[in-house]
């Protein structure tokens, strides 16, 4: 459960970032999550109701964008998307491959008064 | 300091803006401040003697890693052993694998010529520590409780406790969890997944991450494979399909069996890094 820790750092990011530009309350917080990113979005949407009590972002709507995985043959140059860590280049069958988008975990913005 | 004009504002108590908040600072309005009572574009020539009050939706831009601060430290523990000549190794597994067994036997072989440190994570107990401790090295132990991994914060504790030798090897043995210490960097060198021959030999594929973030995979109680099904080169291919740049070695903790190869990699690693 490193969604937990993952969840305890999102809300120490927003709220720093918030109470540096004095805001009193967050309203919204953008995450953007990777799906090689090795989080599981549902465990960390959970781990997220206990993470934001008693915190700035306690009614905050939560948005988790999910960013599909995007990734490069080192054998053959091609573009493709894979489904996981273990996929295989459609075209030459490698499993050598660069992963270009999918393992990001990021909070992107915050919304606050 | 109003985050999206730069404005002061008497209410505020922080001034200090932090360098990746500045580089997304949106001039345009584009980005919902339209409620904001002075709604100049770029020209800042103008004083703010009105009372401005934040009671307005704002958004505030931030693009920041999640795990940056954990990064962060981790870089800082790297500096740290590099500083000193320690080569920092994260053993990783399932638990039952062996990586305390494969520690004492290590150290009780090598430890005349090479210093070695350690520290051990688990989430309760003093077991292992109190192992290690009966070979005569410096270690420490951390409980993390509730915690299924140790993290860069912790490592940076615990270093502190310790009284590491230059010139050394600094063991951490991380919670037994194929899962989440994969996603926590500490500062290695380098990271040691150990599987052992008594587990599925698909545990590459389905504990990828973990596979994919190490740099070698010690295959542990050969002793045993007349015993159990277990198809070594299975294995590796598929941890090699996780990660091509994957090293490998066999060994047996307790017989010694193949146990000359670590001890080969660990003084070539340490005599790249010391």
């Amino acid at each position: 459960m490193h969604e937990f820790s993952i969840a305890l750092n999102i809300v120490d990011i927003a709220s720093k970032t918030a109470t540096d530009a004095s805001a009193t309350k967050i309203n919204e917080v953008e995450i953007e999550v990777g799906i090689l990113s090795g989080v599981v979005i549902e465990a960390l949407e959970f781990a997220l109701e206990s993470a934001v009590k008693n915190t700035l972002l306690e009614n905050a709507k939560i948005i988790i964008n999910r960013i599909k995985a995007r990734a490069k043959c080192n054998n053959c140059n091609t573009e493709f998307k894979p489904s996981d860590l273990i996929a295989k280049c459609p075209v030459c069958s490698s499993f050598d491959f660069e992963i270009i988008n999918g393992r990001e975990l990021r909070v992107k913005s915050i919304n606050v008064d | 300091m109003c985050d999206t004009c730069g404005c002061n504002d008497s209410n505020s108590e922080y001034t200090i803006i932090k360098p990746e908040d500045i580089g997304n600072r949106n001039d345009s309005n584009a980005h919902g401040h339209d409620s904001h009572e002075h709604k100049h574009m770029d020209e800042h020539d103008h004083t703010h003697a009105h009372n401005h009050s934040h009671d307005h939706n704002r958004k505030i831009e931030i693009e920041q890693d999640v795990l940056y601060k954990n990064n962060l430290l981790a870089e800082r523990n790297r500096g740290y052993f590099q500083a000193k000549n320690i080569l920092a190794l994260n053993l990783v597994s399932s638990p039952g694998s062996g990586k305390t067994t494969i520690l004492e036997k290590t150290i009780k072989d090598l430890s005349k010529n090479i210093a070695f440190s350690v520290i051990e994570g688990d989430q309760q107990s003093m077991n292992d520590a109190s192992r290690i401790k009966a070979t005569g090295v410096p270690v420490v132990q951390i409980n993390t409780g509730f915690g299924c991994h140790l993290d860069a914060e912790m490592i940076n504790s615990a270093v502190k406790e310790l009284k590491i030798n230059d010139n050394s090897i600094l063991m951490i043995e991380n919670v037994g969890n194929l899962v989440c210490p994969a996603l926590f960097d500490l500062g290695e060198n380098f990271r040691v997944v150990i599987i052992s021959v008594t587990e599925g030999e698909d545990k590459p594929l389905k504990y990828p991450y973990m596979f994919q973030s190490s740099n070698l995979c010690v295959i542990n109680k050969i002793d045993l494979l007349p015993y159990v099904e277990f198809d070594i080169d299975k294995t590796r291919e598929y941890a090699l399909r996780v990660n091509h740049h994957l090293q490998f070695i066999e060994l047996s903790a307790k017989t010694g069996q193949g146990i000359d190869k670590w001890y080969n990699w660990l003084k070539k690693m340490s005599n790249k890094t010391i």
